[in-house]
């Protein structure tokens, strides 16, 4: 993986200034040559988006697509080399400098999408994008890998050659994209592979968008429903000592809208002033929503985030769940865990899917523990403690004790590790959200409306 | 070059390679499994499909005979077929394997009606057009068709697709392309023109003027889709011609906020920099005030503390005096602010930094928040965020906006690496008094933690907060002492070098903390804190008279051991410990120089030569005058090192730029423009009032018509988007002049001056009784829309009247065409349904009404004497007819060029039933037939005409006449010439129209006059009588200007004529789309000028 990938290139435009030169003697002209050899003269623009490269974790480029002239794989070899350095993958930085090319890169799903740059651009734009792609194929596929990718392939290059054009964004709207490349379900795969077409829409030349960019037109349901989801996750660190440290609640409403025409919505909620900050989808009118706090929006088709808001450490967050635990590592080359979990301010109602997840000190062997509920595993690779306790009964709290083994001759650790508690407390907006109208105009029929309410714990981090 | 990439990629480790072909093969049983269906020929296929997954090397020895397959599957004439090898087509081009040799095969399919075929034959294209030029050109002509289809997707793609191959044959093509589809109803179109506008730019710079035309155009739209991408051709193009920019600022700041996100980037991106061009700095005063705070500060002692009252009391009215900012630059943020709540990222960093580099610092506040929200999105967001408040929070001034948020930045076990420094860099920036005692409990807990990086960044950190606090120094100190116990030899060292920092920084006398170093050299390996301990002693040697001579002492006898860095500090200890205690240590000291002699660094040993002659000296130089002066040298008090954030530098980068982000200048990086000293003229922003027929202007007229259409029809259910923004707008509008109203007068004076039409009709909606809500919201949507760009008061004069106009000149036929295209298009362009057409099409109607306002159909100059026979009394024993074109309209279709046929009886019998029998036209071509005459007496003579639509060719109609049931067979073949008709226009549009039919639609015609025809008199009266044309006054003296338009397909058809009196010679050039009437018209008017 080593070597000078770009060097080639070097050598290139000289053979193509040679080569220009020798044309010139012979007063024929070189335009075409130029044009054949990349990378070269003409491409003073300020670009965005050059390629992507999609790499599995074990650094196969499976993918590439390029939207301009083509570069070669090798640039991803100082994306190697950048992979190599880091620690995890989540480490590797997302924006990487090569002596050519700027190498952005996300990671999600176990893959790397690497978007190769060749000039200034704001790294957020081209990061932003690559994940609104990722959620495209999430979108179509239902979920996005490496398998899905490849079985793909055609369905992808057409999204990817919608989405960006000459390295610019053009169609990132689903609606739109949906127009153009049909999304595959089980039955029309089997259709397909029945008669050997493909995904593309043959009924395409409807020619139709509407004027609303995020909703198609001429949508048609026999039931008209419209379910919301009030999700709220709870972001904490708590102290050894069971103190607060920071605290905020990240909410979002998620829908799914299955509403025939152009249907115009209002929300409304019973205590709007309670949000720090808020962020909508583009279907909401911004300044209804300033002057009146109601959510007006004709809505999209389908499944989409409505808002995301953030209540801030400025109001009390009330945490549901709290620890009592007793990890001791003594220098003999042992320690014991001692780890009770007990609802706190949960309302009445019931914590549910709660799990732990301790990050072990790399010279922990492993564990020998017992639990009163639920089952733990204990992963000798990845160090990691997971403990799955289900429901919490107030009654019996659940606990888990027992000796930690570690590595022969190694000292102990230091320090102990964090906390990670996950947790959900069904039909409960922890910050006490309650929507309190919802009211559609512009169509006749009457939906069936749902609101649901869940918290769940976010980034919820007990330091031990 | 296939080649080469090929060889490159087998660089990679072979094991990949086969691993990702496997893949490929097994990710494949779908399309294989389908393929099974085909007989025996898949079965060859399947085998050499999995060919490849035995190594590179055979891949490329096979390769030729696999593609054979595939071109087979190409050629067939099934869809299915077809179908199946551009997948697996496809499939190759995604994982990067070479398919270039089976391009003539697939371009073929170019064709194929098949929509999916030919979707991925696009693909295919774009990938390797530029590689086999000559063979992609086969397909240009397919996408010139599309390029005309009915449905707006298509003709999208189809334009994408042209464009994207980058091939300089089809420069002339793709200009033509974008030009047309510009100006196309759809609004998708325009947007794929305004992306394929910086393709050609890339192809072929010579093309910008042209080019910045158009983007001057599409900049001008109104629609919301359009614009984003209108900005982006503008920014990639001609980003230096901030003058187009002028007119649509307003405009621009108002429809921001409905354009989509991508756009919005763009746009923000390119406001900032018109923000920092036109106007001026709103902090300016802000930072004299501070200076002189500062300098008063110096200056003045704290003994007065009412005169420092006063003063800032006078600093309050030296901000109000302070220059007024501009309403424009105001606007820019009102309409800014809502796209901090966007749920793209880089929205919010783009208006971030708009905010950071343009706002007064009290209102960059606002962006904090939002910042902050982004941090809980991806890691990759987080990173870039947490950089760009890293380089905010690195000025102290701006410090304070993210006081508030300290808690977000405390790092979690779970954060990556970067992240947490980055977080730690933050933490560090914001401490002060105030939060240092949460900060370092916050620190505390993360010294425990089990990332090596982090926790020497937390102690970096520390010992920062130490150094800029003065107030936790010493906890500090201690608690870094504290660490040096701690049984990780990183801490240790990391803690090592931060308190040798802080020692110099400090003036107590830090006995204890020097011994504990000292005591450590004998344990700790890391070369920086070994050095750091030596240099330590050799400071402080006087400190600890009795240590720093043992550690010298120890380190002679590791010196060979050591690395540079630690060989380095010890000579500087020896020669320090033989300037202050020359006794104890010259021998020790005189053994290290030796050493160093002879190190394999040549550092060390020019070092020690260097130092060596202080203590040293050789024999006769005792008393050199920097001898004497040794101690000065070595042992003066040297500066602490200054502990700033290593973020400050990356103030000079734009905020969230990539530069900014790798703390490097990137490729194509421009510097932000600083604020200009005098503020331009403001009034360039406003649009002025229309007076005179501009087309252009004519348009945007037009479209705010549309829009109000648009927004009255989402208003019906609830209220619209854009109403409800308008409202929203001008009430905040008039609010913020509200406040601004308690500054003077002068500033609402200066509002009113500068948009007129929003304050007036906000004083008529505020003046209004309280209507319902509706209304209101009617109203003040009314007044934005008028404010947003023209003087509202004299636009709604023109409006009624230009309605009120159009019935009266509806009445031509041209007209009457022309208004229907505007709904659903007559004919020509069946594409439109009346939905559509009204809500994504608002630019086709300014382009039709652009041309029929300043195009108006004009006199014929010439009407045509001469007669041509069709038929003569030889051939039909009697009937004799013959035609004349008559060139004046003929009312049943105004494509149909209007013939005069004279039908004479010159036989002797009655002719009976004189009509017109079968037809046969070719396509296109249609004839309206006059009514059949009943009887000819002998010697009688009938006059009647006929419609004829040429469809613009030359190819004559094929029709017979029957008279008294006899059929002849005739052909009338017209004259080009008399297949246009004359419309005026003024020069100016003429020049422009001309300017878009350059290229291939130009023919030049080179005619040299016979003496009697040579002046221009007589060139007008032969061009009047060869074509059908309306002159165009012409500024050139020599050159004459006729325009015209073809019947059929209207299309303008311009001629030059260009008179040389030396020689006789006359130029003429002709420009029309259709490059056919062009050279026909050339050769007719050739003829008719060289006879006399």
């Amino acid at each position: 993986m080593s070597g000078k990938p770009d060097q080639p290139k070097h050598h290139l435009m000289h053979v193509h200034l040679i080569i220009k030169e020798y044309f010139l003697h012979l007063s024929v002209s070189p335009e075409r040559i130029s044009f054949s050899i990349r990378g070269c003269p003409y491409e003073n623009s300020l670009d965005m988006i050059h390629s992507l490269f999609v790499i599995n974790s074990s650094g196969d480029v499976f993918m590439e697509k390029h939207w301009k002239a083509v570069i070669p794989r090798s640039v991803c070899d100082y994306f190697f080399e950048a992979q190599n350095k880091a620690s995890s993958m989540d480490d590797v930085p997302p924006v990487i400098e090569t002596p050519h090319h700027y190498l952005i890169s996300i990671y999600r799903c176990n893959i790397f999408f690497v978007a190769v740059c060749k000039s200034e651009v704001p790294p957020l734009f081209v990061i932003e994008f690559l994940h609104r792609v990722v959620d495209t194929f999430r979108d179509y596929f239902n979920d996005c890998s490496e398998t899905i990718i490849k079985e793909n392939y055609v369905v992808v290059y057409e999204l990817l050659d919608e989405m960006l054009d000459n390295g610019f964004p053009l169609a990132t709207e689903s609606n739109i994209l949906k127009e153009l490349i049909k999304p595959p379900n089980i039955l029309r795969t089997v259709v397909n592979s029945v008669t050997g077409k493909s995904n593309v829409s043959e009924t395409l030349p409807t020619g139709q968008l509407s004027n609303v960019p995020w909703r198609r037109s001429g949508v048609k349901y026999t039931n008209n429903e419209a379910y919301f989801d009030v999700i709220e996750e709870v972001d904490a660190i708590i102290d050894t000592s069971g103190g607060m440290v920071s605290a905020e609640i990240h909410g979002y409403i998620d829908c799914v809208v299955k509403l025939t025409g152009m249907p115009d919505l209002t929300m409304s909620f019973m205590n709007p002033r309670m949000f720090d900050d808020t962020s909508f989808h583009p279907c909401v009118r911004f300044k209804r929503w300033e002057a009146e706090k109601i959510l007006s929006f004709i809505p999209p088709d389908g499944s989409f985030r409505l808002m995301s808001y953030l209540i801030g450490s400025q109001n009390a967050v009330a945490i549901p769940v709290y620890a009592r635990h007793n990890l001791y590592f003594s220098p003999a080359g042992h320690g014991k865990l001692d780890l009770t979990l007990g609802p706190k301010q949960t309302m009445g109602r019931q914590l549910e899917n709660v799990k732990v997840e301790i990050p072990m000190p790399k010279v922990v062997l492993n564990c020998t523990l017992t639990s009163s509920q639920g089952k733990y595993a204990f992963d000798p690779v990845s160090k990691v403690l997971n403990w799955d306790v289900g429901k919490i009964d107030p009654q019996k709290l659940p606990n888990i004790r027992g000796t930690i083994n570690i590595q022969n001759g190694a000292t102990a650790p230091e320090s102990n590790p964090t906390l990670n508690v996950s947790f959900t407390i069904t039909q409960m907006a922890v910050s006490g959200l309650k929507v309190s109208r919802l009211d559609l105009y512009g169509e006749k029929y009457k939906p069936f409306k749902g609101v649901k309410y869940i918290t769940k714990a976010g980034r919820f981090q007990i330091r031990m | 070059m296939s080649k080469l990439s090929g060889g490159m990629a087998q660089a990679s480790p072979n094991a990949s390679y086969h691993q990702s072909y496997g893949d490929g093969g097994a990710a494949s049983p779908a399309s294989t499994g389908s393929t099974t269906g085909f007989g025996s020929q898949s079965g060859v296929m399947e085998a050499v499909e999995m060919d490849p997954a035995s190594g590179a090397s055979i891949f490329h020895a096979d390769g030729f005979k696999k593609h054979e397959d595939l071109k087979q599957m190409l050629d067939s004439n099934k869809d299915s077929l077809k179908l199946e090898a551009m997948k697996r087509i496809i499939h190759m081009v995604a994982r990067g394997k070479d398919a270039s040799d089976l391009f003539p095969a697939v371009v073929k399919n170019v064709v194929s009606k098949n929509i999916e075929i030919k979707k991925l034959v696009y693909v295919y294209l774009t990938r390797y057009a530029e590689e086999q030029q000559d063979v992609a050109l086969l397909s240009i002509s397919t996408f010139q068709r599309a390029l005309k289809d009915p449905n707006q997707l298509i003709r999208a793609s189809a334009l994408r697709v042209l464009s994207s191959i980058r091939v300089t044959m089809i420069v002339p093509i793709m200009m033509l392309a974008i030009r047309d589809s510009a100006v196309d109803m759809s609004a998708f179109v325009r947007k794929t023109a305004a992306h394929a506008i910086p393709k050609l730019y890339s192809l072929d710079p010579d093309q910008k003027d042209e080019l910045v035309n158009i983007i001057e155009k599409l900049l001008g739209d109104r629609t919301t889709l359009v614009v984003g991408s209108a900005v982006m051709a503008f920014e990639e193009v001609c980003p230096e011609r901030i003058e187009l920019i002028h007119k649509n600022f307003r405009k621009l700041c108002n429809l921001l906020v409905d354009v989509e996100e991508w756009g919005q980037v763009v746009i923000i991106g390119m406001l900032t920099r018109y923000a920092r061009t036109q106007f001026l700095d709103p902090n300016a005063g802000d930072e004299l005030d501070e200076f002189e705070e500062s300098s008063r500060d110096f200056y003045a002692s704290s003994e007065e503390e009412d005169r420092k009252k006063t003063s800032s009391n006078q600093e309050g009215a030296k901000k109000r005096s302070r220059p007024k900012m501009d309403p424009d630059h105001r606007l820019l943020f009102r309409s800014t602010k809502p796209l901090l709540q966007s749920r793209n990222a880089s929205v919010v960093m783009a208006t971030a930094q708009l905010y950071h580099h343009t706002a007064p610092k009290a209102e960059v506040q606002v962006v904090a928040k939002a910042l902050i929200r982004l941090l809980r999105s991806h890691k990759e967001i987080q990173a870039v965020v947490l950089n760009c408040i890293a380089s905010m929070t690195s000025t102290k001034t701006r410090n304070n906006m993210f006081e508030p948020h300290l808690r977000n930045f405390f790092v979690r076990s779970s954060d990556p690496t970067h992240i947490k420094i980055l977080k730690l860099e933050i933490i560090t920036n914001l401490a002060n008094a105030g939060n240092i005692g949460i900060i370092l409990r916050e620190f505390q807990s993360y010294i425990t933690s089990q990332d090596k990086f982090c926790i020497a960044a937390t102690i970096q950190a520390i010992g920062r907060c130490a150094s800029t606090i003065d107030e936790v120094t010493d906890t500090c100190l201690n608690g870094l002492v504290h660490l040096l116990s701690n049984r990780d030899q990183a801490v240790v060292a990391e803690s090592v070098v931060v308190i040798k920092k802080l020692l110099q920084s400090q003036t107590g006398d830090h006995k204890e903390i020097i011994t504990h170093m000292a005591k450590l050299v004998d344990s700790i390996q890391v070369p920086a804190a070994r050095a750091a301990i030596v240099w330590v002693l050799g400071e402080y040697c006087e400190r600890v008279p009795k240590i720093a001579p043992d550690v010298l002492r120890k380190m002679a006898k590791s010196f060979v051991n050591e690395t540079p860095e630690v060989k380095t500090q010890t000579l500087n200890l020896a020669l320090k410990l033989c300037l202050t205690n020359p006794g104890q240590t010259k021998l020790i000291a005189q053994y290290v120089f030796n050493l160093a002699r002879y190190d394999q660094n040549y550092d060390i040993r020019d070092r020690a030569r260097f130092m060596r002659v202080f203590v040293f000296p050789p024999p006769g130089h005792e008393t050199n005058k920097l001898l004497l002066n040794a101690k000065n040298i070595f042992l003066a008090t040297k500066p602490p090192p200054v502990t700033e954030s290593k973020f400050k530098d990356r103030e000079v980068y734009q905020l969230g730029s990539l530069s900014h982000f790798l703390n490097i200048r990137a490729n194509g990086y421009q510097d932000l423009p600083s604020f200009p000293d005098v503020a331009p003229d403001s009034s360039l922003r406003n649009v002025e009032p229309i007076k005179v027929p501009n087309p252009w202007e004519k348009s945007l007229d037009k479209l705010k018509k549309k829009s109000t259409f648009y927004s009255e029809s989402d208003g019906e259910s609830g209220t619209s988007d854009s109403s409800s923004s308008s409202s929203g707008n001008n009430s905040s509008e008039s609010s913020s002049s509200e406040d601004e109203s308690d500054h003077g007068d002068a500033s609402t004076r200066t509002l009113k001056q500068a948009i007129p039409a929003t304050t007036i009709v906000n004083g008529e909606s505020k003046k209004a009784p309280k209507k319902d809500e509706e209304e209101m919201e009617s109203s003040s949507e009314s007044s934005d829309e008028s404010s947003s760009s023209e003087s509202s008061s004299s636009e709604d004069e023109t409006y009624p009247s230009a309605r009120g106009n159009r019935p009266a000149v509806a009445q031509s036929n041209l007209d009457l065409l022309l208004d229907l295209s505007e709904a659903p298009p007559a004919s020509g362009t069946p594409m439109l349904t009346p939905s559509i057409g009204g809500f994504l099409s608002p630019s086709n109607a300014p382009n039709a009404k652009t041309l029929s306002e300043s195009i108006s159909e004009a006199e014929v100059n010439f009407y045509p004497t001469k007669s041509h026979q069709l038929l003569s009394k030889m051939s039909t024993g009697g009937l004799q007819v013959s035609y004349r074109f008559t060139r004046s309209s003929l009312l049943y279709s105004s494509c149909m060029c209007n013939v005069e046929l004279t039908l004479s009886n010159l036989g002797d019998a009655e002719l009976i039933d004189v009509k017109i029998g079968a037809k046969q036209m070719a396509p296109g071509m249609s004839l309206k037939e006059f009514p059949g005459i009943a009887s000819m007496d002998p010697g009688q003579t009938a006059v009647v005409n006929v419609g004829i639509d040429f469809n613009d060719t030359t190819q004559g109609a094929k029709f017979s006449l029957v008279a008294s049931g006899r059929c002849f067979q005739v052909t009338l073949n017209p004259i080009m010439g008399e297949l246009v008709k004359p419309v005026s226009m003024p020069e100016g549009l003429f020049n422009l129209e001309q300017g878009k039919l350059k290229g291939m639609n130009e023919t030049e015609t080179k005619v040299t006059l016979p003496e009697a025809n040579a002046n221009l008199e007589t060139i007008k009266k032969k061009i009047f009588e060869g074509v059908n044309v309306a002159q165009v006054p012409s500024s050139e003296d020599d050159t004459l200007k006729f325009v015209a338009k073809t019947l059929s397909a209207q299309v303008l058809v311009l001629i030059r004529a260009k008179f040389n009196p030396e020689g006789n010679h006359l130029r003429l050039n002709f420009n029309c789309e259709k490059i056919v009437v062009g050279s026909m018209l050339g050769k007719e008017l050739k003829v008719a000028l060289e006879s006399t």
